[in-house]
Protein backbone atom coordinates (compact mmCIF):
# COMPACT_ATOMS: atom_id res chain seq x y z
CA UNK A 1 0.00 0.00 0.00
CA UNK A 2 1.95 3.33 -0.92
CA UNK A 3 -0.97 4.77 0.91
CA UNK A 4 -2.12 7.82 -1.97
CA UNK A 5 -5.59 8.46 -0.98
CA UNK A 6 -7.91 10.13 -3.88
CA UNK A 7 -10.49 12.40 -3.22
CA UNK A 8 -12.78 14.41 -5.20
CA UNK A 9 -10.07 16.60 -6.48
CA UNK A 10 -8.66 13.81 -8.30
CA UNK A 11 -11.39 12.48 -9.59
CA UNK A 12 -12.27 16.37 -10.97
CA UNK A 13 -8.82 16.00 -12.21
CA UNK A 14 -9.26 13.08 -14.13
CA UNK A 15 -12.42 14.16 -15.25
CA UNK A 16 -10.94 17.26 -16.60
CA UNK A 17 -8.39 15.27 -18.52
CA UNK A 18 -10.50 12.99 -20.21
CA UNK A 19 -13.15 15.29 -21.33
CA UNK A 20 -12.46 18.77 -22.52
CA UNK A 21 -14.28 20.77 -20.21
CA UNK A 22 -13.17 23.56 -17.78
CA UNK A 23 -11.97 22.25 -14.61
CA UNK A 24 -14.99 24.53 -12.82
CA UNK A 25 -17.32 22.67 -15.05
CA UNK A 26 -15.64 18.84 -14.14
CA UNK A 27 -16.00 20.13 -10.91
CA UNK A 28 -19.78 20.28 -10.59
CA UNK A 29 -20.23 17.29 -12.84
CA UNK A 30 -18.08 14.80 -10.40
CA UNK A 31 -20.93 16.71 -7.27
CA UNK A 32 -23.70 16.08 -9.58
CA UNK A 33 -22.84 12.68 -10.29
CA UNK A 34 -22.58 12.07 -6.54
CA UNK A 35 -25.87 14.01 -5.72
CA UNK A 36 -27.43 12.36 -8.18
CA UNK A 37 -26.76 8.65 -6.86
CA UNK A 38 -27.06 10.02 -3.23
CA UNK A 39 -30.95 11.32 -3.65
CA UNK A 40 -32.11 8.52 -4.95
CA UNK A 41 -30.34 6.25 -2.43
CA UNK A 42 -32.32 8.76 0.46
CA UNK A 43 -35.71 8.09 -1.30
CA UNK A 44 -35.20 4.22 -0.96
CA UNK A 45 -34.03 3.83 -4.59
CA UNK A 46 -31.12 1.65 -4.94
CA UNK A 47 -28.01 1.93 -7.48
CA UNK A 48 -26.71 -0.05 -10.07
CA UNK A 49 -23.60 1.05 -12.13
CA UNK A 50 -22.25 -1.87 -14.05
CA UNK A 51 -19.51 -3.46 -13.96
CA UNK A 52 -18.33 -1.46 -10.54
CA UNK A 53 -21.05 -2.30 -8.37
CA UNK A 54 -24.42 -1.67 -6.30
CA UNK A 55 -25.14 0.40 -3.46
CA UNK A 56 -28.11 -1.48 -1.84
CA UNK A 57 -31.03 0.45 0.96
CA UNK A 58 -31.35 -1.85 3.29
CA UNK A 59 -34.42 -1.24 6.04
CA UNK A 60 -32.79 -2.42 9.66
CA UNK A 61 -35.25 -3.12 12.76
CA UNK A 62 -35.00 -2.10 15.85
CA UNK A 63 -33.39 -4.16 18.69
CA UNK A 64 -31.90 -3.84 22.00
CA UNK A 65 -28.45 -3.11 21.77
CA UNK A 66 -25.97 -3.26 24.81
CA UNK A 67 -22.97 -1.12 25.74
CA UNK A 68 -19.95 -3.84 25.16
CA UNK A 69 -18.15 -1.82 28.21
CA UNK A 70 -20.58 -0.88 30.73
CA UNK A 71 -23.20 -4.12 29.74
CA UNK A 72 -25.83 -1.57 30.00
CA UNK A 73 -29.01 -2.09 27.56
CA UNK A 74 -29.77 0.23 24.82
CA UNK A 75 -32.68 0.33 22.49
CA UNK A 76 -31.22 0.72 18.84
CA UNK A 77 -34.30 2.53 16.55
CA UNK A 78 -34.87 1.19 13.51
CA UNK A 79 -32.99 2.49 10.72
CA UNK A 80 -31.93 2.76 6.90
CA UNK A 81 -28.53 1.62 6.25
CA UNK A 82 -26.03 1.67 2.78
CA UNK A 83 -24.40 -1.30 1.51
CA UNK A 84 -22.32 -1.37 -1.79
CA UNK A 85 -21.93 -5.11 -3.39
CA UNK A 86 -19.00 -4.72 -5.77
CA UNK A 87 -19.50 -6.54 -8.88
CA UNK A 88 -17.55 -9.54 -10.00
CA UNK A 89 -15.31 -7.60 -12.41
CA UNK A 90 -14.50 -4.95 -9.61
CA UNK A 91 -13.76 -7.69 -7.03
CA UNK A 92 -11.16 -9.56 -9.72
CA UNK A 93 -9.75 -6.12 -10.05
CA UNK A 94 -8.94 -5.55 -6.00
CA UNK A 95 -8.23 -9.17 -5.52
CA UNK A 96 -5.30 -9.43 -8.16
CA UNK A 97 -3.35 -6.36 -6.66
CA UNK B 1 -42.82 -3.36 13.25
CA UNK B 2 -46.04 -3.93 11.00
CA UNK B 3 -45.91 -3.80 7.50
CA UNK B 4 -48.86 -3.73 5.41
CA UNK B 5 -48.75 -4.91 1.63
CA UNK B 6 -50.64 -3.19 -0.77
CA UNK B 7 -51.19 -3.88 -4.32
CA UNK B 8 -51.44 -0.74 -6.91
CA UNK B 9 -55.29 -1.77 -7.20
CA UNK B 10 -55.69 -0.45 -3.76
CA UNK B 11 -55.71 2.94 -4.23
CA UNK B 12 -58.04 3.86 -1.84
CA UNK B 13 -56.18 2.33 0.89
CA UNK B 14 -52.94 3.77 -0.52
CA UNK B 15 -53.91 7.50 -0.63
CA UNK B 16 -55.49 6.65 2.73
CA UNK B 17 -52.18 5.78 4.00
CA UNK B 18 -50.02 8.20 3.02
CA UNK B 19 -52.15 10.90 4.37
CA UNK B 20 -53.04 9.66 7.91
CA UNK B 21 -49.56 10.46 8.95
CA UNK B 22 -48.54 6.84 9.24
CA UNK B 23 -45.01 7.09 10.79
CA UNK B 24 -43.49 5.68 7.72
CA UNK B 25 -44.79 4.98 4.02
CA UNK B 26 -42.57 2.77 2.25
CA UNK B 27 -43.09 2.99 -1.70
CA UNK B 28 -41.87 0.09 -3.09
CA UNK B 29 -42.13 -2.51 -6.25
CA UNK B 30 -41.89 -5.86 -5.67
CA UNK B 31 -38.56 -6.07 -6.75
CA UNK B 32 -37.81 -2.68 -5.12
CA UNK B 33 -36.53 0.47 -7.01
CA UNK B 34 -33.47 1.35 -8.61
CA UNK B 35 -31.43 3.21 -11.06
CA UNK B 36 -28.89 1.77 -13.41
CA UNK B 37 -25.89 3.56 -15.31
CA UNK B 38 -27.70 4.01 -18.28
CA UNK B 39 -30.58 6.52 -16.40
CA UNK B 40 -27.98 7.85 -13.96
CA UNK B 41 -26.41 9.20 -17.69
CA UNK B 42 -29.58 9.65 -19.48
CA UNK B 43 -30.54 12.44 -16.13
CA UNK B 44 -27.41 14.16 -16.46
CA UNK B 45 -28.16 14.45 -20.33
CA UNK B 46 -31.44 16.36 -19.36
CA UNK B 47 -29.72 18.43 -16.63
CA UNK B 48 -27.08 19.36 -18.62
CA UNK B 49 -28.55 20.44 -22.21
CA UNK B 50 -25.10 21.43 -23.45
CA UNK B 51 -23.23 18.40 -23.14
CA UNK B 52 -23.24 15.74 -25.76
CA UNK B 53 -24.68 12.03 -24.31
CA UNK B 54 -20.78 11.15 -25.09
CA UNK B 55 -19.95 13.18 -23.04
CA UNK B 56 -21.39 12.65 -20.35
CA UNK B 57 -20.78 8.80 -20.48
CA UNK B 58 -17.32 9.43 -20.70
CA UNK B 59 -17.69 11.82 -17.18
CA UNK B 60 -19.45 9.21 -15.85
CA UNK B 61 -16.82 6.16 -16.87
CA UNK B 62 -14.32 8.08 -16.06
CA UNK B 63 -15.24 8.42 -12.41
CA UNK B 64 -15.81 4.70 -11.59
CA UNK B 65 -12.43 4.00 -13.82
CA UNK B 66 -10.24 5.92 -11.58
CA UNK B 67 -12.15 4.84 -8.38
CA UNK B 68 -11.75 1.26 -9.60
CA UNK B 69 -7.98 2.04 -10.81
CA UNK B 70 -7.24 3.06 -7.22
CA UNK B 71 -8.58 0.57 -5.29
CA UNK B 72 -6.64 -2.06 -7.90
CA UNK B 73 -3.58 -0.25 -6.73
CA UNK B 74 -4.25 -1.20 -3.07
CA UNK B 75 -5.19 2.82 -1.98
CA UNK B 76 -8.39 4.60 -1.25
CA UNK B 77 -11.00 6.77 -2.58
CA UNK B 78 -12.26 9.34 0.20
CA UNK B 79 -15.70 11.16 -1.12
CA UNK B 80 -16.60 13.76 2.18
CA UNK B 81 -20.11 13.24 2.71
CA UNK B 82 -20.87 10.46 0.52
CA UNK B 83 -17.95 7.94 1.40
CA UNK B 84 -15.10 6.37 1.48
CA UNK B 85 -13.65 3.27 -0.92
CA UNK B 86 -11.54 0.88 0.21
CA UNK B 87 -9.40 -2.50 0.13
CA UNK B 88 -10.01 -4.64 3.24
CA UNK B 89 -7.14 -7.91 3.33
CA UNK B 90 -8.70 -11.52 4.39
CA UNK B 91 -6.32 -13.75 5.32
CA UNK B 92 -6.42 -16.95 3.87
CA UNK B 93 -8.65 -19.30 5.77
CA UNK B 94 -9.57 -23.39 5.98
CA UNK B 95 -13.11 -23.03 4.74
CA UNK B 96 -15.69 -25.80 4.19
CA UNK B 97 -17.99 -26.96 1.30
CA UNK B 98 -21.06 -26.84 2.74
CA UNK B 99 -22.63 -29.30 1.25
CA UNK B 100 -19.83 -31.98 1.64
CA UNK B 101 -18.33 -30.71 4.69
CA UNK B 102 -15.13 -31.16 3.01
CA UNK B 103 -12.12 -28.68 4.12
CA UNK B 104 -11.44 -26.60 1.36
CA UNK B 105 -8.39 -23.90 1.82
CA UNK B 106 -9.09 -20.34 0.99
CA UNK B 107 -6.38 -18.06 -0.22
CA UNK B 108 -5.61 -14.67 1.32
CA UNK B 109 -7.81 -11.99 -0.82
CA UNK B 110 -8.33 -8.23 -0.95
CA UNK B 111 -11.76 -7.21 -1.35
CA UNK B 112 -13.38 -3.98 -2.40
CA UNK B 113 -14.82 -2.02 1.10
CA UNK B 114 -17.30 1.31 1.35
CA UNK B 115 -18.42 2.94 4.64
CA UNK B 116 -20.93 5.22 4.01
CA UNK B 117 -19.94 8.69 4.57
CA UNK B 118 -21.74 10.49 7.87
CA UNK B 119 -24.00 13.31 5.84
CA UNK B 120 -25.38 10.27 3.53
CA UNK B 121 -26.15 7.98 6.82
CA UNK B 122 -28.56 10.74 8.23
CA UNK B 123 -30.10 11.84 4.90
CA UNK B 124 -31.15 8.27 4.30
CA UNK B 125 -32.91 8.11 8.01
CA UNK B 126 -34.60 11.72 7.78
CA UNK B 127 -38.08 11.65 7.77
Amino acid sequence: MSGKTVTRADLIEAVYQEVGLSRNESADLVETVLDEIAGNLTNGDNVKISSFGSFIVRDKGGRIGRNPKTGEEVPIEPRRVLVFRPSQVLKDRVSNS
Amino acid sequence: MAYKVLSLDDLDSLWHLIFSKQPKVILTTYRGLRMIKSELIARLVDANPHLYQRDVERIVNTIFEEITNTLAEGNRVELRGFGAFSVKHRPARTGRNPRTGQAVDVPAKSVPYFKTGKDLREKLNKK
